[in-house]
């Protein structure tokens, strides 16, 4: 064999070239064919026809994709503030305990190893009118649940999230808990010298202490808020009315029940395009300087 | 004196407040464990609480009814069939990455590459893709879905092996070198044996993405007899609406290995788990 194909490049080159080929294939490649896609009116079968920015046109004028953005965008605050706020004061609390931690900890962290079909049938029963929290309300004799929250337009998306919410909240646990134990402890022994408060220490020792984990945990949640799916579409299908529509399930009936494959890609591109902005925005203040 | 008492207090009110939030996941659960094993008549009179009379015909029925033998093991085949291919080629490189040439421009392009294969949201290319499988004849097939999973959990599954391959001390690998090894030997007989640790974190998590995935599976499987656990699950909530004894009991099947398998790992999960976050 020539000298070229042996040597130590080349070989470590042919050990990359399956994971290389498999997410070529099932990942970029159909990401790129997307990006050409959304340029078309394609409909899955008959002739492609290229249309230039026609669907990005239509896509602004789309009420419920305008509307599965703005859910969107509450989608990602509300996962921004709510487990952020509560997981950060139970870590915090978390070190100030030694018995039972551990028992905490995996309790916590025990419904985000659950299916998002599990999590969604629990509390689909808890929230049922007849059954569940409704049905032992009324039995005491209290109308408590007339309706379901998740079939409610006023409810519908918060009670969505609610569930999603109680299965991810104790993975931020962990994640601010891990940042915490990296904390100096003389930190604090100075601190109680000084006789500070419990929630000073927390204000100026812990926060500016975790800044790093805990930036990086809000990237995480703005990431990964764009494409939720599973538990929208299991609770409610985007409904009572679209009042819970998001945009990956915009996306998903575009493809899968009206085949408009032109339109959909389109959509797909757009949520590329946002997260792509996100992830270049920190990249580029990493870049100068800004520790996050 | 003071203080101690007030320390006292603050760490009970500590204990309950953690205490009050345990009990927000623990109840939910138990609702769920209460009603796999509740009468279809109780449900009625007894929504919430625990059963008067224990009924285990429920998960027989959920088994039967729901011909579980056959799901459970199409969840199976997918889960070994994903770690068998997702492991080698993440493992080839990973061991290319760390140990052949880690100081290479190959880090830089296949990191950036997986990095951003990381970000791109699977919205952006199911539908594609649904094409492709459906004109090569993978769609509606368990092999189709084991390759999409093992590209899926790649880019997660080398950083890890990778992160951990880095560790290993390089004299190893010189010494192997010396004796006349091959470059595929000193990944079987050097690279494998002595990461095993990162091997089996990373078979865990793999397994359990695979186990819980719904959109791939409610999506590339149409026949019943082919379908994972959890895409069968969401057909069962409207098959048997009512039948809330029998669906329960569906659920806990499904979530029983995991918490089995949680049990026994949890340090391995939770270090796994957050490690793919914080270093994707």
């Amino acid at each position: 064999m020539p000298k070229f194909l042996t040597n130590i490049n080349a070989i470590s080159w042919y050990f990359l070239m399956p994971v290389l080929f498999i997410h070529f294939f099932v990942i970029a490649f159909p990401s790129i064919l997307s990006l050409l896609l959304c340029l078309t009116d394609w409909n899955g079968f008959g002739k492609i026809n290229y249309v230039g920015l026609e669907n990005f046109e239509e896509l602004f004028r789309d009420r419920i994709f305008k509307k599965a953005v703005y859910h969107n965008f509450i989608w990602t605050i509300m996962f921004l503030t709510i487990p952020v706020i509560v997981a950060l004061i139970i870590a915090y609390l978390l070190t100030g305990i030694k018995r039972g931690q551990l028992f905490y900890r995996l309790v916590y962290f025990f419904p985000y190893i659950l299916a998002s079909i599990v999590n969604c049938l629990i509390w689909r029963y808890i929230f049922h009118p007849k059954h569940g929290l409704g049905g032992w309300f009324e039995n005491q004799g209290i109308d408590f649940l007339s309706k379901s929250p998740f079939a409610m337009k006023e409810t519908a998306l918060y009670a969505v999230a609610w569930v999603d919410m109680w299965h991810f909240w104790g993975f931020l646990v962990i994640i601010y808990l891990t940042g915490m134990y990296q904390v100096d402890e003389s930190l604090y022994e100075a601190a109680d010298i000084e006789g500070a408060t419990k929630f000073q220490k927390f204000r100026y020792i812990t926060i500016p202490m975790i800044r790093p984990i805990f930036i990086l945990s809000l990237i995480i949640i703005i990431i990964w808020s764009v494409p939720t799916f599973d538990y929208v579409y299991i609770l409610t299908m985007g409904g009572p009315a679209y009042s819970s529509e998001v945009v990956a399930n915009h996306l998903y009936s575009q493809a899968f029940q009206r085949m408009n494959v032109g339109y959909a890609s389109t959509i797909g591109v757009m949520m590329f395009f946002y997260v792509g902005i996100i992830v270049g925005f920190f990249a580029l203040l990493r870049r100068l300087g800004w520790e996050v | 004196m003071a203080t101690a008492r007030f320390r006292q207090r603050s760490s009970y009110i500590n204990h309950s407040i953690l205490f009050f939030m345990a009990l927000t996941i623990i109840l939910p659960l138990l609702v769920l464990i209460f009603n796999s094993v509740k009468p279809v008549e109780e449900f009625g009179v007894n929504p919430l609480g625990f059963p008067s009379e224990i009924r285990f015909m429920n998960y027989y029925d959920a088994w039967v009814n729901g011909n579980y033998t056959q799901i459970f093991l199409n969840s199976m085949t997918l889960v070994v069939g994903t770690l068998i291919i997702n492991l080698t080629v993440s493992g080839l490189a990973a061991f290319s990455l760390a140990a052949l040439n880690p100081r290479g421009i190959q880090t830089v392009v296949v990191g950036l590459y997986l990095l951003v294969g990381i970000s791109i949201p699977a919205q952006l290319y199911i539908l594609p893709l649904f094409l492709m499988w459906k004109s090569l004849y993978l769609l509606d097939t368990r092999l189709g879905l084991i390759i999409i999973y093992s590209a899926l959990n790649a880019p997660f599954a080398t950083f890890l092996i990778r992160s951990y391959m880095l560790q290993l001390p390089t004299e190893l690998f010189e010494a192997a070198k010396l004796d006349g090894a091959s470059t595929m030997q000193l990944f079987t007989r050097v690279a494998l044996p002595l990461s095993w640790p990162v091997f089996l974190t990373t078979a865990l998590i793999v397994s359990l993405n695979v186990w819980n995935e719904f959109l791939f599976a409610v999506t590339f499987i149409i026949t019943d007899d082919y379908k994972p656990i959890s895409s069968i699950l969401f057909a069962f909530q409207s098959r048997f609406a009512n039948d809330y004894g029998l669906v329960s009991a569906a659920s806990i099947l499904m979530a029983a290995p995991i918490a089995i398998l949680f049990m026994f790992f949890q340090r391995r999960f939770i270090a796994g788990l957050t490690s793919g976050a914080t270093k994707g």
